[in-house]
């Protein structure tokens, strides 16, 4: 494998500086003259209709400034999930409706002198509602009579609004039914998702203003600068030439940002106002009123031979979207096309099932973007599966998993809520993953000791695989700009999102490495519409491997810029290279620094700007691969579940940045460990939520992390950057149904819906 | 009112109201370091400043009790061209993501180092779990306060 300069290092992320020492780079530490702040009036029904809404005497009060209802704002259907164009979610959000679809939905917003004053202000917006029977049951929207959310007659994309369904699907490859009757060992099971929620640590905020030509600029904690102008463009009616969305750096997204949530109300308050507008959620507003995960009912029902080779795999998906079908239908499709094609060998695959809306607050796009309750699911009925047979769960995802020359026909039958591509998988470390992680984490010997370490309290070893993909292929472009100064310093403008990956860092090491410099002699520039070239944003593990793609065919191309200005500076005829800085006439010795070569472009002679502009869009989603494995400890009198020990091995290709790469996995684990043991939102009978703040919803602190170890295996991918695949989404697929194999281990019993709380091991022990 | 202690070793003084807390009043003067989740109870962190040596969550403490005090945001280590070894050791082990609950967690940090120079895995895990980090899982930053106690110990030296 070739040897790389600069990727593959461990650089210092290039805006690490300034984040430790907490200099204003983020949405809010920006203020300017005359700015009004925003609040929003919610929903304190699950579903009502607006009878009547008077803000005269909101108006009234001194320092407000704009009060928007339904009845001064456009009525446009649209959909707020920032997706490539058309979008795959339905039509189906209006900037403020006649009807009200959860506790928290949008009534009315105000934007005045300061915060007081707005919040008073909603005090006095009066409403009459009328409240209307609510489905706060997923089961309970598909049933005959059940309530009818959307019935309203712009809606567009849903499969079926009358009946509450966004999206259907019925796939079957082979004979599922007769594989399975003829299959010598069958497994069937229901596993059941929570609402969770992604808890970035800064929440949705926006600022607006008008710049001295009269153009709207927004300046936003957005992952899709670019889907975020093009949404406001369509919804407020002003040209894209209008608008300009800035995204500085981010406070945490994992897919909640992946919407245009508050942008359209600073837009309006300013085009209003003339003024600056601000507009920042409450972390009960995150909560309840951004975006949460989908919460599915997976159905798998398994069926393998006597030798343990798959024959079928059945996977039915009752998904709830909530009061808005954002992500709907593709989030539910991944659950299927990001998790059935692991097991290959398994020639009759069914997926089927619905999309519903509910009275709930609305899924959005979540880190793992369904292929985490896929996964949970299909991962479980795996184990369950091995202990029928009297197997090793290990030996038989060993039998069954995709390998690399392999294909599977889910790949082209599974999209963006749509047919998707075929492809052959080109790089897979999976049984390296799973051989490795074995080996750390003593799986054999661990699985021979005795469960009871202690009275009452026992341990347990569980294993789950996984695959995710990168990028959507045929669908989504980035791309990069990089332009050369005299000084032999570059400039990477990119319109990807770093939202916290570090993906500024990973694009500058990869146009580093292909220019011939290091990391110190270029500034990335990430996202300004006015400014930085397209990208669709962070999301679907597309950055390092899409953009980077992008970044490297640009910085190809300056090289060679610079290298044409070098032959004739140098008067070579040979090859020349260009190595930290210097280019070398290979076999003479000779030299010339770029700095030469960027003074002679500017000031001397052939002048030009040495700089070049690509884009990229993929053919295929080649996916990372990862094996993990998780010791836990059951107290059986309190049902407490402590992770001991977690391992993580992964193949994401060429991690270009390590450390960062670790803490990819690291992170995501952690946050996947949060949905197997704690989180989850609660709602009473009125479908209020009854714990949107931190000390209830409860994320893992320091003090609940095992020890964990990460193992990376290295593969190459022909297609991606230097090799590189994606590595930001996969790992949180993985704890749900590690943890659950590894609590079935210690005690017999089979955690089925999460969060796996004590409560619900005590009572599977029959405690309570 | 007008309130008067000292931040970051320099003595200032501000018009405040009575109602606010030092969070707000911190962020109104423009001092951007502190960051805020929006939680408004201290259940995340961020805000974390010290008070006479102490991290506690800013948007918890009432302006009035911070008269005639000390307060050190995450200015009073170092600044991008002189990193303080906590910074170094944050950035060296890949502990910052986002960064937006960095300043508060080197604070707590720093007073940790400052009252236990050589903290055990289980001390420093006790004293970051106030301090909510949705994106790194915390064992690099784990990891970047044993690297940063140890470059301590060694410039102690």
């Amino acid at each position: 494998m070739k040897k790389y300069r600069v990727v593959g290092q461990e650089v210092e992320k290039v805006d690490g500086r300034a984040l430790v020492t907490g200099q204003p780079v983020f949405t809010d530490d920006f203020s300017l003259p005359g700015m009004l702040y925003g609040k929003i009036l919610r929903s304190p029904y699950a579903h009502a209709l607006i009878k009547e809404i008077n803000a005269s005497e909101a108006e009234k009060l001194k320092g407000v400034e704009a009060v928007f209802t339904y009845k001064n704002v456009p009525r446009k259907a649209y959909t707020t999930a920032g997706q490539g164009y058309p979008e795959p979610s339905p039509y189906d959000s209006f900037i403020f409706d006649k009807k009200v679809r959860f506790v928290g939905d949008r009534v009315a917003a105000v934007f005045a002198k300061s915060l007081s004053i707005a919040e008073e202000a909603l005090s006095l917006i009066k409403v009459e509602y009328e409240e209307l029977p609510a489905i706060l049951d997923p089961e309970d929207a598909l049933k005959d009579g059940a309530p009818v959310i959307h019935d309203e007659p712009e809606i567009q994309g849903a499969h079926y609004p009358s009946r509450n369904i966004v999206s259907h699907v019925d796939l079957e490859i082979g004979n599922v039914d007769q594989a399975l009757r003829d299959s010598d060992f069958v497994v069937e099971g229901i596993w059941e998702t929570q609402y969770a929620q992604h808890c970035p640590m800064e929440a949705h905020i926006a600022i607006a203003y008008l710049d001295e030509r009269g153009k709207l600029v927004i300046r936003s904690s957005t992952q899709v600068p670019f889907h975020a102008r093009r949404i406001l463009s369509f919804l407020l009616g002003i040209p894209i030439s209008k608008i300009r969305v800035i995204k500085p750096r981010i406070g945490g997204g994992f897919g909640a940002k992946q919407e245009v949530l508050i942008e359209d109300l600073v837009a309006l308050a300013t085009l209003k106002t003339k003024r600056p507008a601000r507009l920042e959620l409450t972390r009960e507003e995150e909560f309840v009123s951004s975006r949460t995960m989908h919460p599915m009912k997976v159905k798998v029902h398994l069926g393998a031979d006597k030798e343990g080779m798959l024959k079928a795999i059945d996977m039915d998906i009752l998904s709830n979207t909530g009061a808005y079908g954002t992500h709907g239908p593709t989030v539910f499709f991944n659950a299927g096309s990001k998790t059935l094609p692991l097991y290959n060998k398994a020639e009759n695959v069914r997926f089927t099932g619905n999309v519903v809306y509910t009275n709930l607050p609305v899924a959005g796009a979540y880190r793992g973007y369904g292929a985490t309750e896929g996964y949970f699911a299909l991962e479980c009925a795996i184990d369950e599966l091995a202990r029928k047979m009297e197997i090793d769960p290990l030996i038989l995802r060993q039998k069954n998993h995709i390998r690399s020359g392999e294909t599977s026909p889910i790949f082209k039958k599974l999209g963006e809520g749509r047919e998707g591509v075929p492809q052959t998988v080109e790089s897979c470390g999976l049984e390296e993953c799973i051989e490795k992680g074995r080996e750390l984490f003593e799986w054999d010997k661990k699985r021979s000791l005795p469960r009871e370490v202690a009275p009452g309290i026992y341990r347990g070893y569980g294993m789950a695989i996984m695959m995710q993909g990168s990028a959507i292929p045929l669908v989504d472009m980035a791309s990069a700009t990089i332009k050369m100064n005299e000084d032999g310093s570059f400039l990477l403008l990119v319109g990807a999102t770093d939202l916290g990956t570090g993906s500024d860092t990973i694009l500058a090491q990869i146009a580093c490495e292909e220019i011939g410099i290091p990391v110190k002699n270029i500034t990335v520039y990430s996202s300004d519409t006015d400014f930085t070239p397209f990208d669709k944003g962070a999301y679907a593990s597309s950055t390092t491997y899409l953009s980077g793609e992008a970044v490297r065919k640009a910085a190809r191309k300056v090289k060679e810029q610079i290298l044409e200005v070098a032959h004739i500076l140098l008067g070579a005829s040979g090859d020349l290279v260009i190595e930290d800085s210097l280019v070398k006439e290979v076999g003479t010795g000779k030299t010339l620094t770029l700095e030469e070569i960027g003074l002679r472009s500017f000031y001397m002679a052939d002048q030009r700007q040495i700089q070049a502009t690509a884009s990229h869009v993929s053919e295929v989603s080649p996916p990372p691969f990862a094996a993990h494995f998780v010791e836990v400890e059951v107290d059986t009198r309190t049902g407490k579940i402590t992770p001991i020990l977690y391992v993580a091995a992964v193949d994401c290709g060429v991690a270009v940045n390590p450390q960062l790469t670790r803490g990819q996995i690291i992170g995501s684990i952690v946050n996947g460990l949060g949905f197997a043991l704690s989180e989850g939102l609660v709602f009473n009978t009125r479908g209020m939520p009854l714990n949107p703040n931190f000390l209830d919803y409860k994320v893992l602190s320091s003090l609940d992390i095992p020890e964990i170890e990460v193992i990376l295996v290295e593969t190459h991918e022909p297609s991606g950057p230097f090799g590189a695949k994606s590595v930001a989404e996969i790992c949180i697929n993985g704890p749900l149904p590690a943890v659950a194999n590894a609590v079935y281990d210690a005690l017999g019993i089979q955690l089925k819906k999460a969060p796996f709380t004590a409560e619900s091991v005590l009572r599977l022990l029959g405690k309570i | 009112m007008r309130v008067q202690f000292k931040l970051n070793h320099k003595e200032v003084s501000f018009n405040v109201h009575p109602g606010e807390s030092l969070f707000e009043v911190l962020r109104r003067e423009g001092n951007y370091e502190v960051k805020g989740s929006n939680c408004r109870d201290g259940s995340c962190g961020a805000c974390t400043v010290l008070l006479d040596g102490v991290p506690v969550p800013s948007c918890t403490i009432l302006i009035g009790r911070v008269e005639g005090r000390e307060v050190e945001t995450v200015e009073s280590l170092g600044d991008m061209e002189n990193l303080h070894p906590l910074e170094r050791a944050f950035l060296e082990n890949g502990a910052v993501q986002c960064g937006y609950c960095i300043p508060g967690i080197l604070l707590v940090a720093k007073a940790l180092l400052d009252r236990n120079p050589n903290p055990s895995r289980e001390e420093i895990e006790e004293e970051l779990s106030g301090n909510i980090c949705r994106c790194t899982g915390y064992v690099q930053q784990i990891e970047a306060i044993e690297r940063a106690a140890e470059l301590l110990r060694e410039e102690r030296k």
